[in-house]
């Protein structure tokens, strides 16, 4: 029950003045700039864009420095900034085989095509923490290593399979289908694997992640390869009606993930693999990985598998993954609630009376009885 | 990206000759929106300015990306990105439009007037020899740099021989 309550606004509006000064801490220590944030903490920048479904690198290290380096509450001011925003329309689909690629691995085949090319990552290190990084002398220019590129061609892992017959083909709608869009419509179920793959791309990493790690424990079927991913720049492109062409808008980092499953056939169709698909903004590969797994779990029905884990469960799954509306639920606990406590406080009173009324009567009961014999 | 380094490293130069498609078009609007807005002014700036009429006002809004379902599937939706836009016209009647990723309404007006500037046979030389160019050039650089530096990370692998003894 929600009731109108006033009182508080000073004490407000000193906790927000106290939090702008907590925020900015000692002024003798300087003040972190946006182009900071977005260059020495881009995994933060890729995760606030990522779970705010807003791509904007300067906005998200804004929302970083606002929110202390919360990223959900980071992710919420993203989601709220794009609601003041007119909507142009939709992109033309980005085309991830004509990425700039900076990194590509696969853990199916050593040798292919383009190669594995390691890129920044921080897989191959020893998790010892780096005290040159908190010397004053950090910031010099460390020197990388430059190849001439032989310009092969990185063709996606699943296509070289694909051409053998070997991997499902890729899902294509005719042109005319209506793709969901979760900002336009609440979702709803069942939910196809548009919805489901737009709900993911924004999910909770964490989230994401436990569920990933929980199909990998048995908590459903899966043995995933992780049979590509790759990160880097995709153009973005956009129909103009009035240009009546498609114009570049430039490019945006994205991270790719095909997640590589057997599959042993039925009646209808020869064994084969089968894939989970992972994207999402900025280098976020443990974010991809775990995508690719959960999008793969929720196809159990289309693949004829049985239900057992709740990775597959697309409404608990797709119902609890956006942290903005879990963290709403979570902590709108923190306002007041006194209307509803005193009903309830009323009640257990009640019940406590009751109850000792009743031990008392056994225990006279019990004692007459006693008494009698 | 420094738009001062006009050397490409490779020596290519983007291919800009003056044809009025909307492949050409194209390329000059990608080319301006992938420049940083400070390049963009900063190539503006020395201009002799026509006087031109907003046709739109530069805008901020979104546009929802899309993504394929396994890379080449059927379409969902990604997420948004920032964008803003811009119309004018010239007083000599040529339109320009400006689109790009970001939040700088500088920006997208100084593209649009280039854009117009470029489609008048006059300026359009200019425009590419000045502007296009050099900006392309530097995207260009940019780019190689990363596929240079990504290139040194690639996997070398060789098979160790087991011996007998």
């Amino acid at each position: 029950m929600y009731v109108a309550v006033k009182g508080g606004e000073k004490a407000i509006r000193n906790a927000h003045k106290l939090t702008a000064k907590r925020r900015r801490g000692d002024t003798s220590v300087p003040a972190l700039t946006l182009e900071q944030i977005a260059q020495q903490l881009a995994h933060s920048v890729a995760r606030v864009m990522g779970e705010g479904s807003l791509y904007d690198e300067t906005l998200a290290a804004l929302a970083i420095k606002q929110a202390r380096g919360d990223l959900i509450e980071a992710a919420f001011l993203m989601r709220a900034y794009r609601t003041t925003l007119p909507r142009f329309g939709y992109s033309t689909p980005v085309d991830t085989g004509t990425m700039l690629v900076e990194r590509r691995i696969s853990a199916t085949y050593k040798d292919l095509p383009g190669g594995q090319v390691l890129g920044p990552t921080f897989d191959y290190s020893h998790r010892l923490l780096d005290f040159a990084l908190a010397a004053e002398d950090d910031g010099a220019e460390q020197p990388v290593e430059m190849t001439d590129n032989d310009d092969q061609a990185m063709p996606r892992v699943t296509d070289l399979l694909g051409d053998e017959g070997l991997m499902e083909p890729d899902p294509v709608s005719d042109g005319g289908t209506p793709v969901g869009d979760l900002t336009r419509e609440p979702l709803s179920f069942p939910a196809d694997r548009d919805l489901r793959l737009q709900n993911l791309a924004r999910g909770d990493e964490g989230f994401l992640l436990a569920l990933a790690y929980s199909t990998q424990r048995g908590y459903g079927r899966t043995h995933p390869f992780a049979g590509e991913i790759r990160y880097g720049e995709v153009e973005v492109e956009f129909f103009a009606e009035e240009l009546g062409f498609a114009v570049t808008l430039g490019a945006i980092k994205v991270t790719e993930c095909q997640m590589v499953n057997q599959f042993a056939g039925s009646a209808q169709a020869a064994p084969t693999f089968t894939r989970g698909y992972g994207l999402v903004f900025g280098q976020a590969e443990r974010k991809a990985m775990s995508m690719s797994m959960v999008d793969r779990s929720m196809r159990w029905q289309e693949l004829g598998e049985e239900p057992v884990a709740p990775a597959q469960d697309v409404e608990f799954v797709l119902s609890h993954s956006d942290n903005i509306q879990a963290t709403g639920f979570v902590e709108h606990l923190k306002l007041p609630h006194y209307v509803d406590f005193q009903a309830e406080l009323d009640l257990v009173h009640r019940m406590r009376t009751e109850w000792f009324e009743k031990r008392e009567q056994q225990e006279q009961g019990g004692a007459a009885q006693e008494a009698a014999q | 990206m420094s738009e001062t380094t006009v050397e490409d490293r490779t020596g290519k130069i983007p291919d800009v000759s003056p044809k009025n498609s909307s492949g050409d078009r194209k390329k000059i609007m990608a080319t301006l929106a992938a420049a940083t807005p400070e390049a963009v002014s900063g190539k503006y700036e020395n201009l002799a300015l026509p006087s031109f009429d907003l046709v739109r006002q530069p805008e901020t809004g979104l546009v929802m990306v899309r993504g394929r379902m396994g890379g080449t599937g059927s379409p969902f939706n990604l997420g948004e990105v920032t964008v803003t836009r811009c119309v004018v016209r010239l007083e000599t009647g040529e339109t320009g439009s400006a689109y790009s990723l970001g939040r700088s309404k500088k920006k997208a007006l100084h593209s649009a007037v280039i854009d117009a500037l470029w489609q008048r046979p006059e300026t359009r030389a200019l425009i590419e020899k000045d502007i296009i160019a050099p900006l392309a050039a530097a995207q260009q650089t940019a780019k190689e740099t990363v596929r240079q530096e990504t290139a040194a990370t690639k996997v070398d692998f060789f098979t160790m021989v087991r011996g007998d003894n």
